[in-house]
């Protein structure tokens, strides 16, 4: 008798199939990407409300692995506003980081691509829709309108070079404002300054290693901020830092954005930091947003089972209860999503309609939005409350 | 070479045509080497030297584990022939008490001796620099190699990264039995049902048994680990930061399953975290370390609703409440922590307290017990 074989097992004729077949999708949008002297007017769009920084637009970013395509954003729509703060929440692997990357332009080559949708990133006077530009316009954009500061401060510097000459490099590169060479070291020692750091020009000569863990977030920001960005990602900031390092860090975040007037998308799983800093939060499940609102909306009235669940699987220091809630089940797996609504086998709310197809985003507000079949007309409420 | 060679001739001429002045010359350099010797011994001697006094503790039936002021100091080791030339003061003193079936939380910053605490008690990292550890009242650092390992089934481990604790080469089964085989804990032939019930208590399946690590998820393999602690049958467990690499909805399944464990088997638990929320979930007694000492220690409701040391409220206020509109009156600690190799005078808190005073940076302070069961180490409770 034949072997049974496991789930998700793939024969080695099959793997090749599915691999020749990536490689001619991602060689036909490389390609294109890759052109050179690209006329502006092919990327250029406008906003649909000038007052946003950057709008999501119908998102979808695949990968295309030999195992199959992974959705890893799948029309992903919100909008980051001028000046505010947008917390995006979710699970590891829910396409938080994939989304910001997609903004960076920052993906996984070529098995990691953009196809569909527009990233409208506000210039000012213009607007550019970031998933159609070119690589070779990519590099005036990053530093000069969006930067990112990376989840481990320990591993994102440079462990052999100083301080000062990892910072210099940014400046030289996105030298628009034709610093000179002075010039250029007055504004290290002057970044290093406004993160906070106190022995400025004893730090820039010093190597990363020297630093601590909440030093060395600093200088990341520090590296951030060098050429004023209109948008910061910031993707799990202060997730490897302690508590007491994570309060001075936020400060110093929500003190720098007024300063510099910039936006910035806040990427992490730990609903107390999100709710400190953000104005609006986007709630992610398996490459969809489930629901997104303003931070009141979402703490004060959370309409998805999903953000229910989580909120309630957290611990909170002064409300004590018994056993924590834990979600049932587990994330469905990436390569085979169902048709219906993503969450539905760990849902405990589900109700009639939820074995059609995927629900569309509601709004149940004029700020709140989610998907999910509970709050349509003429839905009966099935499932208990908690 | 040369410069050498010809240094040697030199002496040796001057030698041959004086004799006495020679020898002269020869005790006068001796007797200067002495000295510089000498000196250097007397400098470093002061530093080197680990001052190991406490008062003994005796044993009270009701704890499970006494630690009475453990030291645990890790060499500097420097100059040509690697001398120890200094130490990093992991373990600086911690005193306290844990009762059976309860569980005590140990919180800090990174860096503070957490897990070099948890590691000693187990005495998992060599010997002790000094102070007593009771466990059932028995001295663990008095036992012989063979009546340690006998002790090891009674303490466990639960290590931080579940991806890097478990072997990649060995199905889960054999993980978990491994050490169950070792100490001949049951019969041959009930070792297959054993191991599937210590599963089946952890929320595993039968047929895992034969899978490897990587082919689990972040909170399966955390389950392993949790197996693989059990399986030897416990007292104590030390859980270091279980959760802290998982996501939020897993952390609740592997905290609820802890839970749950501690009852079934009367479990004794030092839970080690920087996650201040789930140490107020899961603890009875609470443990705040600072840089090598245990600066407050009570049970959880006094901690945290009566904090008495300054560095514990500053800890407190900086953890982040899911709610957009909570005021946040937040002491924002000024700096990082200090280096443990060179820890600062009298209160090693001093240097970032807002209450500090005079007597803080000379002298420092004893344990007191401020209210039954609250024990805090600060001048500003002293009568």
């Amino acid at each position: 008798m034949a072997k049974k074989k496991p789930e998700g097992y793939l024969s080695a004729k099959e793997a090749r199939r599915i691999s020749k077949s990536n490689r001619k999708i991602t060689n036909v949008l490389e390609k294109k990407r890759k052109r050179k002297n690209v006329p502006e007017s092919e990327y250029l769009t406008t906003m649909h409300d000038p007052n946003n920084c950057v709008e999501f637009d119908n998102l979808h970013t695949y990968f295309f692995t030999d195992a199959g395509t992974v959705k890893s954003v799948d029309g992903v729509t919100f909008e980051v506003p001028i000046g505010k703060t947008v917390g995006v929440v979710g699970e590891s692997g829910c396409g938080k980081s994939v989304t910001s990357l997609s903004l960076m332009q920052l993906l996984q080559r070529p098995q990691g691509q953009i196809v569909e949708g527009e990233i409208r990133l506000n210039l000012g006077d213009k607007a550019y829709d970031v998933a159609k530009m070119p690589y070779e316009k990519l590099q005036d954009l990053r530093g000069n309108f969006v930067s990112m500061i990376f989840q481990e401060p320990m591993t994102a510097l440079n462990p052999v070079f100083r301080i000062g000459d990892q910072l210099r490099e940014v400046l030289e590169l996105h030298n628009t404002e034709n610093r000179s060479k002075e010039e250029i070291d007055a504004r290290i020692i002057e970044l290093l300054e406004m993160v906070g750091i106190a022995n400025a020009n004893g730090v820039s000569q010093m190597f990363p290693h020297e630093l601590s863990g909440g030093m060395r977030q600093r200088v990341m920001i520090a590296m951030a901020l060098a050429c004023r960005p209109r948008i910061i990602i910031a993707d799990e900031p202060t997730t490897a830092l302690d508590v007491t390092i994570q309060a001075q860090i936020l400060d110093l975040l929500r003190e720098l954005k007024d300063k510099i007037n910039s936006s910035i998308m806040f990427i992490t799983h730990d609903l107390g930091v999100i709710a400190e800093m953000a104005d609006y939060v986007v709630v992610m499940y398996a490459g969809r947003i489930v629901e997104k609102g303003t931070a009141e909306d979402i703490f004060y009235h959370p309409a998805h089972p999903y953000t229910i669940g989580l909120m309630a699987s957290k611990p909170v220091v002064g409300k004590q209860v018994d056993k924590l809630y834990s979600i049932p089940g587990k994330v469905p797996n990436p390569i085979n999503m169902p048709n219906y609504c993503y969450f539905k086998d760990r849902c405990e709310m589900c109700v009639g309609p939820c074995d059609g197809a995927y629900p569309e985003e509601i709004s149940i507000s004029e700020t709140h939005k989610v998907s999910c079949y509970r709050y349509y007309e003429g839905v009966k409420e099935g499932g208990e409350d908690r | 070479m040369s410069v050498q060679s010809g240094m040697a001739e030199g002496v040796a001429r001057t030698g041959a045509g004086d004799p006495e002045y020679a020898d002269e010359k020869r005790q006068e350099r001796l007797e200067n080497e002495k000295e510089v010797q000498e000196k250097k011994a007397k400098k470093h001697g002061s530093n080197l030297e680990i001052k190991d006094e406490y008062t003994p503790v005796t044993y009270d039936e009701q704890y499970i584990l006494m630690v009475n002021a453990l030291k645990k100091y890790f060499p500097i080791k420097g100059g040509v022939v690697s001398k120890t030339v200094g130490w990093v003061k992991a373990v600086d003193g911690v005193t306290f008490n844990l009762r059976r079936g309860t569980t005590m939380g140990l919180v800090g910053e990174s860096g503070c001796g957490k897990t070099t605490t948890g590691r000693a008690i187990l005495r998992l990292s060599g010997e002790k620099s000094g102070g007593q550890v009771l466990f059932n009242g028995q001295e663990v650092y008095d036992l012989s190699a063979k009546e340690m390992r006998s002790l090891r089934t009674k303490m466990q481990i639960i290590f931080q990264d579940p991806f890097s604790s478990l072997s990649p080469r060995m199905p889960v089964g054999e993980i978990i039995g491994e050490a169950v085989r070792e100490h001949g804990l049951v019969p041959k032939e009930e070792f297959n049902d054993y191991i599937d019930e210590i599963m089946d208590h952890c929320g595993l399946q039968p047929f895992h048994k034969d899978r490897y690590p990587h082919e689990f998820s972040g909170g399966q393999r955390q389950r392993i680990c949790i197996a693989r602690a059990l399986a030897l049958n416990p007292e104590f467990v030390v859980c270091d930061e279980p959760v802290s690499a998982l996501d939020v909805s897993i952390q609740a399944q592997i905290i609820n399953l802890l839970k749950e464990l501690q009852e079934q088997f009367k479990l004794t638990y030092l839970f080690i975290s920087h996650d201040l929320s789930v140490v107020e979930h899961i603890s009875d007694v609470v443990g705040v370390m600072y840089l090598g000492n245990l600066v407050e220690y009570g049970s959880t409701a006094d901690i945290f609703r009566n904090p008495l040391h300054p560095y514990t409220e500053a800890l407190f206020s900086a953890i982040p409440v899911p709610d957009p509109n909570a005021r946040m009156n937040r002491i924002v600690l000024e700096g990082s922590i200090p280096s443990p190799a060179n820890p600062p005078s009298g209160c090693k808190f001093h240097t970032r307290c807002a209450k500090c005073t005079k007597r803080c940076m000379e002298e420092a302070p004893v344990q007191r017990e401020v209210e039954p069961g609250h024990f805090v180490v600060c001048h500003l409770y002293d009568e």
